[in-house]
């Protein structure tokens, strides 16, 4: 085990929240989001998430948790080997859903997020941008009760970052628990939602604690 | 309806999400099967064929007793004969009696001195072969002492005992090739625990997303299990291919041989089903070994 990069780390996020987590590089604010997203379970502390400890929830249990969370990687994490289309209905498919309703819905979303021209394109041949709107699309298809993004805009330029705050706030309207890691202070700026501050490993924002969901 | 391009399209869909046919396990997995399917056909028929004869030569010859008459000083042969033939149409569960002629006789020596090696001074004994009715109880020594009240000079012989040690030696070599085919077996099974580990441990990172974004154990196992079993059945196929080539192409010269001894290639319809089935056996089993070890290794994941 390396050093701690997370400790003394309280908060709580209401259903329905817009939150925004803040810190420089390095802060650990994609650590956060993976303890969230239960890639990995907390050395120490306590982690709940839709009212079940994550400590204590058993790997079956996992699955269902995970369902309720769409989440946008850093590094986008597509399927090389999936075209566009494919790599944003993979969590539908995962969860069973009928091939018929797949076809559209997904094609409607990457035509939402503007690449109705590259549904069919391998993600090698897409660009950083679109990599990242491919990446979104997938983690809203399912209509996720928790959206956790880690810099879903950082290689957007303005107006489709905006386009995709904008996504990220109609979702939230319809019941989408949405929290975007972001060291990009103008984008908090321009779209002003509440802020969860992380710096040296440390919780900074004082109106919070305790739990997700 | 569905178009056969759609059903393609779906299958590819669905099957694609692990890039496991282009991996180096799924690449040399189909020519290991074909050998073990290649190598496990042969010994089935081995067995089938092993199986057949031991029954025959359990049940064919034992039926059947040979008198043996010495000859004796002054007496005819010919009236010792006849007396043999009447004695045994009287005895109680001999179906048939045939005097083995004179020529026949030598012929049988001569197998074992070679031509024209037989001194033509030779007291030879005349042999009688006998059918026994079955289930009549009579044997070699319940004839002989029959016999021997009314006849000095004469011996029954059964092939009893030979055929019962080529019997057992056929047995033993049954229980061997059954081994062969059970080993094979095993070595499939591991064969496929390793290449199933491999996978994923190759395809690690998108078996961790595929997690992340909500797939079950059971899902991700599915994905290894059709693997396995489609690249069973291409191997399986090819290896039973080369295996009836191989088994059409002995049985051509076993016939040319035109031997007593060379054994019959199990023509049955059963025994060609029986081997038929070994590809699809072959991939059922790879199928299940591989659905078991993906489960228990996903099971360590985080
Ligand atoms: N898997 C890991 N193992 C050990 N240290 C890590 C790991 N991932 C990140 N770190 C460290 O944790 C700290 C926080 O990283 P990260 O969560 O990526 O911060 P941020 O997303 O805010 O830039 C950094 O010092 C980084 O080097
Ligand atoms: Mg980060």
């Amino acid at each position: 085990m390396g050093p701690e990069v997370l400790h003394d780390v309280t908060f709580e996020i209401n259903p329905g929240e817009f939150r925004y987590l803040v810190g420089p590089s390095g802060a650990g604010k994609t650590s956060l989001l993976r303890l969230m997203y239960l890639a990995m379970r907390p050395s120490r502390g306590l982690i709940s998430m839709f009212g079940s400890d994550v400590m204590m929830a058993r790997r079956k249990e996992l699955v269902a948790l995970r369902r309720k969370i769409g989440v946008v990687f850093q590094d986008y994490r597509l399927l090389n080997h999936l075209s566009a289309l494919d790599n944003v209905a993979l969590p539908l498919r995962v969860a069973g859903a009928k091939e018929a309703e797949i076809q559209t819905h997904v094609s409607e979303l990457l035509a939402w997020v503007g690449l109705a021209d590259h549904i069919h394109a391998l993600p090698e041949s897409l660009s950083g941008g679109q990599k990242q709107r491919v990446a979104i699309a997938r983690a809203v298809i399912t209509r996720p009760r928790l959206l956790l993004a880690d810099e879903p805009t950082g290689n957007l330029d303005e107006v489709l970052g905006q386009r995709l705050i904008r996504l990220f706030e109609e979702l939230n309207k319809i019941g989408t628990t949405v929290v975007i890691a972001t060291h990009n202070q103008n984008l908090v700026a321009r779209n002003p939602h509440p802020v969860l501050a992380l710096g040296s490993g440390e919780i900074h924002a004082d109106d919070l604690a305790g739990r997700v969901g | 309806m569905i178009w056969p391009e759609e059903w393609a399209d779906m299958a590819r869909r669905t099957s694609a999400v692990l890039p496991l046919g282009r991996d180096a396990p799924s690449r040399f997995l189909p020519w290991v099967f074909a050998l073990m399917v290649y190598l496990a056909v042969l010994a089935l028929t081995g067995v089938l064929i092993l199986h057949s004869a031991v029954e025959r030569w359990q049940r064919g010859e034992v039926g059947t007793l040979t008198v043996q008459l010495m000859p004796v000083e002054g007496e005819s042969e010919a009236a010792r004969l006849a007396l043999v033939q009447n004695l045994l149409g009287e005895i109680e569960g001999v179906l048939d009696i045939r005097v083995v002629s004179q020529s026949e006789s030598l012929d049988l020596i001569e197998r074992w001195l070679g031509a024209g090696n037989v001194p033509n001074d030779l007291p030879l004994p005349r042999l009688i072969d006998i059918d026994v009715a079955p289930g009549s109880g009579l044997t070699a020594d319940s004839l002989a002492l029959n016999l021997k009240a009314s006849l000095p000079g004469v011996s029954v012989d059964d092939a009893k005992e030979w055929l019962d040690r080529l019997a057992d030696f056929g047995r033993s070599l049954e229980l061997l090739a059954l081994a062969v085919v059970v080993l094979i077996g095993l070595a499939a099974v591991a064969t496929v625990i390793f290449t199933t580990r491999m996978g994923i441990s190759i395809h690690r990172n998108v078996i961790e997303l595929l997690h992340l974004i909500g797939a079950r154990d059971g899902y991700v196992a599915a994905q290894f299990q059709r693997q396995a079993m489609m690249l069973g059945l291409r191997g399986g196929v090819l290896g039973i291919v080369f295996a009836l080539a191989t088994l059409y192409g002995l049985r051509h010269v076993a016939s040319r041989l035109d031997t007593p001894l060379a054994p019959d290639i199990p023509v049955a319809h059963w025994a060609w089903a029986l081997l038929a089935a070994v590809p699809v056996v072959t991939s059922l089993i790879a199928m299940i070994t591989a659905r078991i070890t993906a489960l228990r290794e996903l099971a360590k994941m985080p």
